[in-house]
């Protein structure tokens, strides 16, 4: 009973219990079967919550390290336009081999974004936050230099289909978070990597001499972190079905920081937690919805907004939760005794 | 002496932890004008019953009187303003912050809000002549050596008014001399009626310093004496509570192996290897199964030799070879594949990863040596981590805790036990032993000899010459950077002898 209260993760998660009963009374369908899929409020919270989720894995591992990505919202500009130029193109912009080679251009330029960030930090000796601020400021304007300061339109149904097709019932977008959960999950926990990561974030220098070679992990996790988000991109941009090299991912970073910080990864470094993110990034989603569906004025929105996140964290911390709880629960029951 | 009134007096003190009683209705009194030592083994006792009266932990039971009054210690800023001072085992001051600022943080002298930085630095002069101390105080802390960041500390607990001193572990850094300059600080306080508080690991400085002692063993008292009445063998029974044959038993087995060592294989042989600003260039040779110890004061080059070997620092001139090979060890990864260990003199910055559990700390050098792509299978961590938990006796004994919330000396064994399961050709350990317990100390020089019988090359590293003496076949003896001699340990040799090389500065 005790122990539920003091897992980090309980808190976002009866938030999050909270908004979602709030809005299946507030919405109209919150969750119906139609055309054989899935639709209704939570289905769209679910949905558009994958480019948080994406963008949020990979600052996950980025934080871990003890570093931070602030040029994600910008790479997945680039990464947009770099997809929305090429299709442009296309003969046929309808055949599914183009497009997803295409979408494969596009998330290995992401990467190598990343290995711009992760070169600069681990070889060059920048601070994390810096150099990754020059990819954030340049990044907008190298897209914007790709579709040559315009928006570019596409028609593509397969590209379109990743924001809003629906596979097994179930939209595309969610499924691709899912997998790339599943996939960092297994990377990071059925291998050595969460630990050596840990590791690195929890003491750079005790990690140098246990032999880790912490270089080559920071470059790898700025690569993956990069490709995260380009993929985040993509799913946007094929959304709107155009590349918006000013608005895509602006001021994502910041959605991310606050996903893996709600979702208990300590800004730091060190431990870290993907579901948590997931939490977190799904959490931040769902409030967006709430504030627009209980009616408070659209003016209002990031008041509230940073209302309930200064209520979670506030909930969250240690010091605070033995103020308000450590006189419920009995001193003696705490320090059970027990004899050594 | 004896007439005067206690000016603390702790009664029937008891602090449990989950699962764990800490202290079971300890008794503790201090007199003012004393030195007064608190013995006791690792998990103890000692540090729980610090923080009970430093206000870091609050009490389950029993009362703390101060000059006769009852009192609540509910933080450690009670505690100062109560007249408690504590200067802590590890150095917390900030060292970016200049010396000045360090004795006065948190109490600057000022004047409408604003600091008065002329007097502040003029008062913090003041003090440290007090203490016979000569620093720039606008100096930053940091460009002085780790003990005079001690006195510093010493000097800001001085300073507010202290009834009674709380020194743990303060000479565990620190070499003869600066040890001497402590013992007259503390004499010089204890003149003035401060009462002192006294934790050291070193039985001879308790001996020279101290006039009482109280030893506490798990977490029950087990006496108050008067230093004189009571002699180190018997100190010692009483904190281990058993005869302690064990460190003679270690000599024995060193002793035997003496002979085998100089015929056996070389694992490394350094030849002009150096770092400019860090070590002049030396020769040194470590054969299978040879235990070789590095003596000489602090700031002498002892790490900075030994870091050469792992990597943890490039040379730049000089080469090296390892089982015959020449190798040139850019970082400790190559190093790591060729065999060689290092375990840091830092224990808490260098070595282990405090978030980490104690199994996580322990198959971490393992683990980075396989490359994150082949993780040892969870099976086998539990295996090899419960055995090393179990031969090291590593306390207490959960692979599943935070690797932080254990004791110095239970550390220091996570850390031997990362480096013992890469099965290293050549350990090189630096103050293993420094800031842990007897009984731990001899499981750590028990292991040692253990490992060299079984062929093991190690590099020993430490400020003391007897365990130096103890363990190694030979010895290398450092000052001012230099290898200046290398000693074969035969009976002719003891501490006077290496005091000696050390201070003729002999290169012979």
């Amino acid at each position: 009973m005790i122990s539920i209260f003091k897992n980090r993760l309980f808190w976002p998660a009866a938030i999050l219990v909270v908004l979602l009963v709030i809005n299946m009374f507030t919405s109209r369908q919150f969750v119906t079967v139609q055309d054989g899929h899935l639709f209704g409020t939570l289905i769209d919270i679910l949905r558009n919550s994958a480019p948080l989720i994406l963008v949020g894995l990979g600052m996950t591992l980025v934080i871990s390290t003890g570093g931070i990505d602030l040029s994600v919202g910008s790479v997945m500009a680039i990464s947009a336009a770099v997809a929305c130029l090429l299709i442009q193109d296309l003969d046929d912009q309808n055949s599914v081999g183009p497009v997803l080679l295409i979408i494969g251009i596009a998330i290995v330029v992401s990467m190598l974004m990343g290995l711009w960030n992760g070169a600069l930090v681990a070889i060059i000796g920048i601070q994390p936050i810096i150099a990754t601020l020059i990819l954030m400021v340049a990044g907008r304007g190298i897209a914007q230099l790709i579709t040559d300061g315009q928006i570019i339109n596409v028609q593509s149904g397969p590209y379109a289909t990743i924001a809003s097709g629906f596979f097994a019932a179930l939209p595309v977008a969610l499924l691709i978070a899912v997998a790339a959960t599943a996939l960092i999950l297994l990377l990071t926990r059925r291998t050595a990597l969460g630990l050596l990561l840990e590791s690195v974030g929890g003491s750079p220098t005790a990690s140098r001499l246990a032999g880790i070679g912490a270089r080559r992990l920071t470059i790898m996790v700025y690569v993956v972190a990069g490709g995260l988000a380009g993929l985040a991109g993509l799913i946007y941009s094929a959304n709107i079905k155009s590349a918006d090299s000013i608005s895509a991912g602006n001021l994502i970073e910041l959605d991310a920081i606050l996903a893996v910080v709600i979702g208990g990864t300590a800004l730091v470094g060190g431990r870290f937690s993907i579901i948590g993110t997931v939490l977190g990034a799904v959490l931040i989603q769902t409030l967006a919805v709430t504030v627009v569906a209980i009616g408070i004025p659209s003016e209002a929105n990031l008041l509230f907004k940073a209302v309930v996140v200064v209520a979670l964290c506030l909930f969250q911390s240690p010091t605070l939760r033995e103020k308000v709880f450590g006189r419920l629960t009995p001193r003696s029951a705490a320090g059970a005794e027990v004899t050594a | 002496m004896g007439e005067q009134s206690p000016v603390l007096e702790m009664t029937g003190i008891r602090k449990v932890f989950p699962g764990v009683v800490a202290l079971d209705g300890v008794d503790f009194r201090m007199f003012p004008g004393e030195v007064h030592a608190l013995m006791g083994e690792n998990g103890a006792g000692k540090s729980t019953l610090i923080k009970t009266l430093t206000g870091v932990y609050e009490i389950d039971g029993g009362e703390i009187r101060l000059g006769g009054v009852p009192v609540r210690i509910s933080g450690p800023l009670q505690a100062q303003q109560a007249g408690v001072s504590t200067v802590y085992q590890e150095v917390n001051l900030c060292t970016n912050l200049s010396v000045a600022e360090n004795i006065f943080i948190g109490r600057e002298p000022r004047r409408f809000g604003k600091i008065q930085w002329g007097r502040m630095r003029r008062r913090a002069a003041e003090l440290l002549a007090r203490l016979d101390l000569d620093l720039d105080v606008s100096a930053p802390l940091s460009s002085y050596s780790l003990a005079i960041q001690q006195m510093v500390a010493i000097a800001r607990a001085v300073d507010v008014e202290a009834r009674v001193l709380i020194l743990d572990e303060p000479t565990s850094s620190l070499d003869a001399s600066e040890v001497e300059q402590l013992f007259r600080v503390m004499r010089q306080l204890k003149e003035s009626g401060v009462a002192i508080l006294f934790v050291s690991h070193f039985l001879d400085q308790i001996y020279e310093v101290s006039d009482r002692l109280t030893v506490l063993r798990n977490g029950q008292l087990i006496g108050e004496h008067r230093v004189e009445e009571l002699s180190q063998v018997q100190l010692v029974e009483k904190m281990i509570g058993k005869e302690l044959a064990a460190l003679e038993d270690v000599e024995d087995k060193a002793q035997r192996n003496r002979e085998r060592a100089a015929e056996a294989t070389p694992v490394v042989e350094a030849r002009g290897l150096g770092r400019t600003g860090a070590i002049a260039p030396y020769d040194l040779t470590i054969h299978e199964g040879e235990v070789v110890g590095l003596a000489g004061l602090l700031g002498s080059g002892r790490t900075e030799l030994a870091r050469l070997l792992f990597g943890a620092d490039k040379a730049d001139h000089g080469e090296l070879t390892v089982s015959g090979k020449p190798v040139n060890l850019r970082n400790p990864q190559v190093a790591m594949k060729k065999g060689i260990a290092f375990s840091s003199e830092n224990r808490r910055t260098e070595g282990i990863i405090g978030d980490l559990t104690v199994r996580e700390n322990i198959i971490l050098a393992l683990q980075a040596a396989r490359g994150w792509t082949r993780p040892i299978p969870r099976k086998k961590q539990d295996e090899i981590v419960d055995k090393y938990i179990k031969a090291l006796q590593i306390r207490p004994a959960d692979p599943e805790r935070p690797v932080r919330n254990l004791s110095g000396g239970n550390q220091q064994k996570v850390l031997l036990a990362r480096w013992l399961i890469t099965e290293p050709k050549l350990l090189i350990i630096d103050e293993p032993t420094r800031g842990i317990d007897v009984g731990a100390k001899a499981e750590i020089q028990r292991l040692v000899a253990e490992l060299s019988d079984g062929g093991m090359a190690v590099l020993f590293v430490s400020a003391e010459l007897e365990e130096v003496l103890r363990l190694s076949h030979k010895i290398g003896v450092l000052r001012d950077r230099r290898l200046i001699e290398e000693l074969e340990n035969t009976a002719g040799v003891d501490a006077d002898r290496i005091m000696q090389t050390i201070a003729s500065g002999a290169t012979s």
